[in-house]
């Protein structure tokens, strides 16, 4: 979890750690470089229509919109394999620019997980473990739950540790 | 409260008001809730990317988690729509619609 650190924010991942975001951000340029599906619910999640009750406008705004944004959004995913060691534990320090790109990719990896896990205002994310260790401990849906969860305390700790805005 | 009896006056000659232009009258940028951003993201984002103090970037994140929706930001056309496409880039779910 991350720390301040000065003007910095520092954590210190373990080895599994490393691994876990290494994939999950891997899988977030995966998802927007292999020719985007926008009938993928993940997709129209992290791509919403700006007008969605006038499908004609909204695919126009896309037309011009769309390519900058996933090259954002892959930028801060990237920027996540950028900062963490290759391979075993180690150090994380971001400045600002780093802090925030973290913040926006690990979001954006929540979003594609929590579609996917179907997620929901009434969804109580323990529960929803404690069911999936009972049917299977050692399936998917445990772990990308355990990953969920992890992912939100990791984003929480960064968006504690940056400086206060204002 | 009672009705108040309307005081007897002339009509004053209202002059005909000028439509504006299409382009200049008001849209909204709206966002939406959703069960996975967190709380203390969406406000930072407001105070990020509007520059609204911690207290009014709290009250709309609120008024999105507890309504559903809420307007963030208001003004011509093409400005909500550079508003709500940056606001995609940070995940949040917003649209544009007409004030």
């Amino acid at each position: 979890m991350f720390r301040r650190n000065g003007s910095q924010c520092v954590a210190t991942f373990a080895n599994d750690e490393v691994r876990v975001l290494r994939k999950v951000a891997g899988e977030v340029v995966g998802l927007l470089t292999d020719g985007m599906d926008h009938t993928d619910p993940v997709v129209s999640r992290l791509f919403p229509d700006i007008y969605p009750d006038r499908p004609d406008d909204s695919a126009e705004f896309r037309l011009y919109t769309e390519g900058e944004l996933k090259t954002g959004k892959i930028d801060q995913a990237g920027a996540i394999l950028a900062a963490l060691p290759d391979e075993g534990e180690g150090e994380v320090r971001l400045d600002g620019e780093a802090a925030e790109a973290w913040l926006r990719a690990i979001n954006d990896a929540r979003l594609a997980m929590g579609t996917r896990l179907d997620i929901t205002a009434e969804t109580d994310l323990s529960e929803e473990l404690e069911l999936a260790v009972v049917r299977d401990p050692s399936s998917s849906r445990v772990f990308q739950l355990s990953v969920y969860a992890y992912l939100g305390y990791l984003q929480e700790s960064l968006l504690n540790a940056l400086p206060e805005i204002d | 409260m009672g009705v108040m009896a309307l005081p007897q006056v002339a009509p004053v000659e209202v002059p005909e008001i000028e439509e504006a232009p299409a382009d200049d009258r008001p849209w909204v940028t709206v966002v939406w809730d959703d069960p996975v951003n967190l709380m203390s993201y969406v406000t930072w984002v407001f105070q990020k990317l509007f520059g609204y103090s911690k207290e009014r970037a709290e009250q709309l994140m609120l008024d999105v988690h507890t309504k559903g929706r809420a307007v963030v930001s208001s003004g011509a056309r093409e400005r909500m729509e550079m508003d709500a496409n940056q606001l995609h880039g940070y995940g949040l779910w917003a649209t544009v619609d007409r004030a």
